[in-house]
């Protein structure tokens, strides 16, 4: 505990069922109702929250500025302090994260969403690419992630059946979650982008998720057994991916290394790898074992709403250990095409 | 007051098109300009490794990276895709072969398309070249994609002055996504009550304030707005400008007022044009009503009613 200069935990996690489209919502329609469950399960109501931030990209929807009309969800008259990151709402979770770190707030309400349903979501992620270089060619994402899926394969660290396991244990681990976009056995289906057939991909889809943090006591008040946060870092690598070892995550690395992952073992890793093969390169930089439960979510394989999934990956892994389920998890984000970003979160709950 | 139904769900297609203009520093200058002229040019990093496509500071150390080598148009894939569905703007309409390509000479890859016959023709290791496009300009498709190639290997990277004449300095990202948008529910009833020129909004079921258009939200209070209230179609100008700017492709002439109407029965003021009477004659509580026009799918403007004008305490709220 003695990391950082405050003990902040996750005391709420909401989410919404995650779909693969929700015409008849707009975003701060499909949104509210997830604010409205995760300061419930607090008590809070949301003018008493100490800072709001949210993950989201106008991108996905076409609309400018769209985060500004989901605060409406919040309520944010009288005036609030808020803010927004254009990425995976984990991102916002770990600037909510230091705004209490501060001392400047004690509470902190984070909330992610994506609603991919209105575009083509593996043409609207060519535009994070370099534009110089990789935007012009339209690299798509499942094209990008199929290059890492061979560059894997050719080190030996994988091979196609392996993938298709990954993709299975994920639905099947889904079918316990009633938030999930595909749960069961699921087709492995035809190449995509080769060797990445369907089911080593994730679906896609809209949804909400949303957390709220606390500080020390008050967190022990909101929540019977909070998800305290040890350990948080983010790392991130050079953009462009002829320049890396694609069969490896080094800032995954280095971010569990400085948030203290490696100090104890933990019994759940929640990681984003929203391919089958990213699972793979996330597993060898986190140093799991087979005993360590992984995603017994889902994860992104069931359920992969853009800009939430990472958050989600924080809130389901917080979400175990409130329910006693996990003592000691690991969560991971990722943003930008082949792992190029990679937030680690440590969640303990106290011993018992 | 009816509570709302189910809508029709509104869809409608959304083009988002941008062409940004990019500068270019010296560096992707050379290597862009140096395409057009058939040259494939890298960096040298203090540790002798050469990068292509070239990168103005060095990754690991930061420091800035100037030293400009030529490489060969040949090469070696280092790993591969095969895309049987080539997307539209992707560099080939025919099934192909995403690649990361070490050129000869070049210690790091670049990523582009190769064209060949199919998956089976096609190894992490196999050997490439350039194809280049018919037509260069000074930009990555310059090189068309990558061909299958078994000749000798190109050999070193050699020094590159980087000068050409006429340097690309610039180039222009165009980028068009297509989307289909959906309004959601209240903007729905919005949008359809609007047809039938009847503006509609939604009552908060907590501060009671009417909200037109209506997103569904209540800002203040944080929930839905459920109850669906008809508005107007009268209203009271709150505030409002003169326009002296003709705006470009808006056949109306200037000066004009943009004002807030506050509807009657409406919580919170929009904005509309205010015809039908001299611009240096509208005024804070003047009543106005819309006019339609033929097919139009909303006001075109609003103009006097001729009733006296509101007292200023029935509207200060909702300035
Ligand atoms: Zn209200």
């Amino acid at each position: 505990m003695a990391r950082y200069a405050r003990e902040v935990a996750v005391v709420a996690f909401a989410q919404s069922d995650h779909l693969r489209r929700t015409d008849e919502l707009s975003e701060v329609e499909m949104v509210m109702p997830v604010l409205h469950q995760v300061l419930a399960a607090t008590g809070l109501k949301a003018g008493e929250i100490g800072f709001t931030c949210s993950g989201s990209s106008d991108y996905l929807a076409g609309r400018a500025f769209s985060f500004t009309m989901t605060l409406d969800g919040v309520g944010a008259w009288p005036p609030i302090s808020e803010s927004h990151v254009e990425m995976d709402g984990a991102w916002a979770l770990y600037e909510a994260w230091v705004k209490i770190q501060t001392g400047e707030a004690d509470t902190a309400l984070v909330y992610a969403y994506g609603k991919s349903s209105p575009g083509s979501v593996r043409d609207v992620l060519t535009r994070q690419l370099d534009p110089y270089y990789v935007a012009p060619l339209w690299p798509d994402a499942v094209a990008l992630a199929a290059l890492q899926a061979q560059a894997l394969i050719d080190a030996g660290e994988t091979e196609e059946s392996a993938l298709a396991a990954v993709g299975a244990r994920s639905r099947d681990a889904a079918t316990a979650n009633p938030h999930a976009q595909l749960r069961g056995p699921v087709p492995q289906g035809d190449y995509q982008v080769r060797p990445l057939r369907t089911g080593d991909c994730p679906p896609v889809g809209d949804g909400v998720a949303a957390v709220v943090l606390a500080a020390g006591d008050l967190a022990r008040r909101l929540c019977e057994r909070p998800a305290w946060i040890t350990g948080i870092d983010h790392r991130i690598e050079a953009h462009s991916l002829g320049l890396r070892d694609l069969t490896d995550s080094p800032s995954t690395r280095l971010a569990a290394e400085r948030a203290g992952v490696f100090e104890a073992p933990v019994d759940t890793a929640e990681l984003h790898a929203p391919f089958s093969s990213q699972e793979i390169v996330l597993r060898k930089a986190l140093g799991l074992t087979d005993e360590v439960s992984v995603n017994p979510s889902g994860g992104a394989l069931a359920a992969n709403p853009m800009m939430a999934a990472g958050l989600i990956r924080i809130g389901e892994a917080a979400a175990r250990i409130h329910r006693g389920a996990s003592r000691r998890a690991v969560a991971h984000a990722t943003s930008g095409p082949c792992l190029q970003q990679n937030l680690v979160a440590v969640l303990e709950g106290d011993a018992r | 007051m009816t509570a709302a139904s189910p809508p029709e769900v509104l869809r409608a297609p959304l083009v988002v098109e941008f062409p940004f203009t990019r500068s270019l520093g010296p560096v992707q200058s050379a290597f862009l300009t140096g395409l057009r002229e058939g040259v494939v040019l890298g960096v040298k990093t203090s540790d002798g490794k050469v990068m292509v496509p070239p990168v103005e500071y060095d990754p690991v150390t930061a420091e800035e990276i100037r030293e400009l080598v030529e490489v060969a148009a040949t090469g070696t894939v280092t790993t591969w895709a095969w895309n049987d569905r080539p997307r539209p703007q992707q560099p080939l309409d025919t099934p192909f072969a995403w690649v990361l390509v070490k050129l000869d000479g070049a210690d790091t890859a670049l990523l582009h398309a190769l064209d060949a016959p199919g998956p089976d023709a096609v190894r992490t290791g196999m050997r490439v070249r350039v194809r280049w496009a018919a037509e260069r300009t000074g930009a990555i498709t310059d090189i068309a994609c990558f061909e299958p190639y078994d000749g000798p290997a190109g050999g070193a990277a050699v020094p590159h002055d980087g000068s050409f004449a006429g340097a690309v300095t610039g180039i222009v990202a165009e980028a068009r996504l297509d989307y289909v948008y959906s309004p959601g529910r209240a903007q729905t009833a919005y949008i359809e009550a609007l047809s039938e020129r009847r503006t509609v909004g939604e009552r908060c079921p907590s501060c009671h304030k009417v909200y037109v258009p209506p997103r569904g939200a209540c800002p203040t209070c944080g929930v839905a707005t459920t109850d669906r209230v008809e508005v107007g179609p009268a209203g009271t100008v709150t505030t409002f400008c003169i326009v002296n700017i003709k705006a470009k492709n808006l056949d109306i002439e200037v000066p004009y007022v943009y004002a807030h109407i506050a509807l009657d029965g409406a919580g919170l003021a929009l904005h509309g044009r205010i015809g039908g009477i001299p611009y240096d004659q509208v005024r804070m509580g003047l009543r106005v009503e819309p006019v339609w026009t033929e097919g139009g799918r909303y006001p075109d403007h609003y103009r006097p009613t001729g009733e006296p004008d509101a007292d200023y305490d029935a509207y200060k709220e909702l300035i």
